[in-house]
């Protein structure tokens, strides 16, 4: 199974370097969806609360874009058809695509955060905040993978992914946000609170092995 | 198949509503702070409570479908979303006429259940789009389940994760799990909860009957109508699940 | 030994019959010639043969295992060509072979023996996207073939390929056991199967030309 996963993220990495189509443009949407906010809130600074809910939302809508194009290549070249062919476990597709989408959502935020702060953000970051990034990148990494193999083989694809990963996620945005909401306050940081650290946890946990049971249905025909 | 007992268990649910609603304008006594309007709460809270028990069993159903490939699971799973789908409406609108009664607002955030309501229906409004945009049936079946199976298990995860959100910053408004209710007003809400239930396994039982026979039928006519002759497929898609 | 031995297998999309009552036996190291007009069922067959699709009806055994419960194990002893060439348009045809390689577990130095064989050796490291029809056929054969498959399973696997090309691809190809699908009446198979709305017309072991010209018909 290592040796499949590592072929699909080899792969996936090689096709995003050569046609770069996902990432730069998550980035590009997160900063115009800053510059939206900037206007519709008119506020040249944010903080606390608000600041968090900004940056969350921007990164749920950002990541919604990544998870609609995560398995076009599979779809329309034929990669799921290979993949099949293969003696390999069929979960290996899974864990090799929430990697994948996980590191496309860890090297957007390095830009994404770094505009937010240039343009929106009132007080400097905190480190702390990497936890909470990684603990909700995880969660937006299985549901995403989830919901993208589900939409793909459907009519609807571009309308069923942003339907099904906005309500899946609310839980995981609740927590995301409110952990951050101490960091970003304006005059010294708060402590990061632990229990929502613990529903991160929690929803990566319970999504994860449960996207590890049936995921294998998705790609039978 | 699915008819067997139908009769006993709608007389059952027809004197259990009709008992419910007996205890609620007559027995049951009016709250001390809200007056007549908290009495919806005989109607909003087993429906919100059916609902979700539906969801979770159409999630149940769907794992016994991925497990037999019964083509009947799926049914039962179908159904089970549906009602409860229909059930949810009802408690988001109750809830809010109970709001606007109480609080003079049509909705409010401080009340979890609600909130978590409102997720949870939006989710699973996705679950007839998904299945309409699926053209192979038996894929169909198989992706619905998938469904079924996350999100019922997303409802307890969305409903602790709301609750934390909310109800650790305000005080809650009121208890609507019964903790301190008084033996009359507890005695009405049980069998309120019993009526609804019955009312869902009666109204999923009957859906079941229904669309097993309408596809019992059709394949007869088909083999009537075809049997020498090529096989004409039903041009219409469709997002219920096909036998 | 008996590489396929299918019984009345079935299957249907939805209610749409796509294949029925499909038995026949496929010794080891014979060619099985499938023929039919569009929509008769053939790449369906195929694809059940491959493990891509659950037969709905019937039994299916390829290479002494039964499917679809035993298709774990048949998985890398066969080699697929179907209508699309399962190659990744932005990556080169080493690297697609090498990533299939990898999923098979199969040493680099076949993926340079292979692209030499289909004489893609010159073109190896541009991007599929670039190919002509031929040059992609060219390149899915020694995909196929890459694993050393003991069941090839091919789909009209000269399509768009000069007599030249053909002539090279030919040996990759033939010799061991086969199941080819063909819209050429006067290509031979051991057995020749011929498909009607889903339905066998014929599966015979000399069947000739006229048959399969009445198919089409």
């Amino acid at each position: 199974m290592r040796r499949a996963i590592g072929a699909l993220i080899r792969k996936d990495l090689i096709l995003q370097r050569r046609t770069p189509e996902a990432a730069p443009a998550m980035v590009l949407f997160s900063i115009g969806t800053f510059v939206l906010f900037h206007f519709a809130l008119d506020e040249r600074e944010v903080s606390g609360n608000l600041a968090s809910g900004i940056l969350w939302v921007t990164l749920l809508f950002a990541a919604v874009l990544g998870i609609n194009r995560l398995f076009v290549a599979e779809r329309e070249e034929g990669g799921f058809d290979g993949f099949l062919l293969a003696p390999v476990d069929r979960t290996s597709m899974l864990v090799a695509k929430a990697t994948v989408l996980f590191l496309f959502l860890c090297a957007v935020e390095v830009f994404v955060l770094a505009a937010f702060a240039i343009l929106l953000l009132g007080p400097s970051l905190q480190p702390a905040l990497v936890v909470v990034l990684l603990l909700a990148n995880a969660g937006i990494a299985v549901i995403g993978t989830l919901v993208a193999a589900l939409a793909i083989q459907t009519r609807a694809r571009d309308l069923l992914v942003p339907l099904l990963a906005i309500p899946l996620s609310v839980p995981l945005v609740i927590a995301a946000a409110r952990a951050c909401a101490p960091l970003l306050t304006e005059g010294g940081a708060g402590a990061l609170e632990a229990r929502w650290l613990a529903v991160l946890g929690l929803y990566d946990l319970v999504f994860g092995l449960l996207a590890y049971a049936i995921f294998d249905f998705l790609l039978e025909e | 198949m699915f008819g067997r007992g139908l009769k006993t268990l709608s007389l059952i649910t027809v004197a259990l509503i009709v008992g419910a609603f007996a205890l609620v304008f007559f027995y049951a006594p009016n709250d001390a702070d809200q007056g007549f309007i908290q009495k919806i709460f005989y109607l909003h809270v087993p429906l919100a409570i059916v609902a979700l028990f539906g969801f979770v069993a159409g999630g149940i159903y769907g794992i016994r479908y991925l497990r037999s490939g019964d083509r009947l699971h799926d049914l039962r799973s179908y159904v089970a979303i549906h009602l409860s789908l229909i059930l949810a409406v009802g408690a988001l609108v109750t809830g809010s006429i109970w709001a606007r009664g109480s609080w003079g607002v049509w909705w409010t955030w401080d009340e979890p259940t609600l909130v978590s309501f409102l997720i949870v229906f939006l989710l699973y409004a996705c679950y007839q789009p998904l299945r309409f945009s699926i053209e192979d049936p038996e894929r169909q079946a198989r992706y619905a389940a998938v469904f079924a199976i996350v999100a019922g298990a997303f409802v307890p995860l969305n409903f602790t994760a709301v609750r934390m959100a909310e109800s650790l910053v305000h005080p809650r408004v009121l208890s609507t799990t019964g903790g301190s209710m008084p033996g009359e007003m507890r005695l009405t809400f049980i069998v309120s909860l019993l009526g609804m239930a019955c009312l869902f396994v009666t109204l999923w039982k009957y859906e079941l009957a229904s669309k097993h026979a309408t596809f019992r039928l059709r394949s007869l006519k088909r083999k009537l109508a075809n049997a020498d002759d090529g096989f004409t497929p039903n041009p219409r898609r469709s997002a219920a699940p096909t036998l | 030994m008996r590489a396929i031995e299918l019984a009345d297998l079935g299957r249907a999309y939805g209610e749409r019959v796509a294949l029925a009552g499909v038995t026949l036996t496929v010794q080891e190291g014979e060619t099985l010639a499938v023929f039919g007009a569009n929509g008769a069922g053939k790449t369906t067959l195929l694809r059940i043969l491959a493990t891509l699709l659950r037969p709905h009806h019937g039994s299916a055994k390829v290479l002494g295992h039964e499917l679809p419960r035993e298709g774990w194990a048949v998985r890398g002893k066969i080699g697929f060509l179907g209508h699309d060439p399962l190659l990744y348009r932005d990556l080169t045809a080493r690297e697609n072979l090498q990533f299939h390689a990898r999923l098979h577990g199969v040493r680099f130095e076949r993926v340079d023996a292979v692209l030499d064989a289909v004489g893609m050796s010159a073109r190896a490291d541009d991007p599929v996207h670039t190919f002509s029809r031929g040059m992609l056929q060219r390149t899915a054969v020694a995909r196929a073939v890459l694993h050393e498959p003991q069941l090839l399973l091919l789909d009209e696997p000269l399509a768009g390929l000069d007599p030249g090309a053909a002539a090279l691809i030919d040996p990759l190809i033939g010799g061991g056991t086969r199941v080819v699908i063909s819209h050429d009446p006067t290509f031979r198979g051991d057995l020749a199967l011929g498909l009607r709305g889903g339905k066998v017309a014929f599966c015979e072991r000399g069947a000739t030309v006229d048959d399969v010209r009445a198919l089409y018909a």
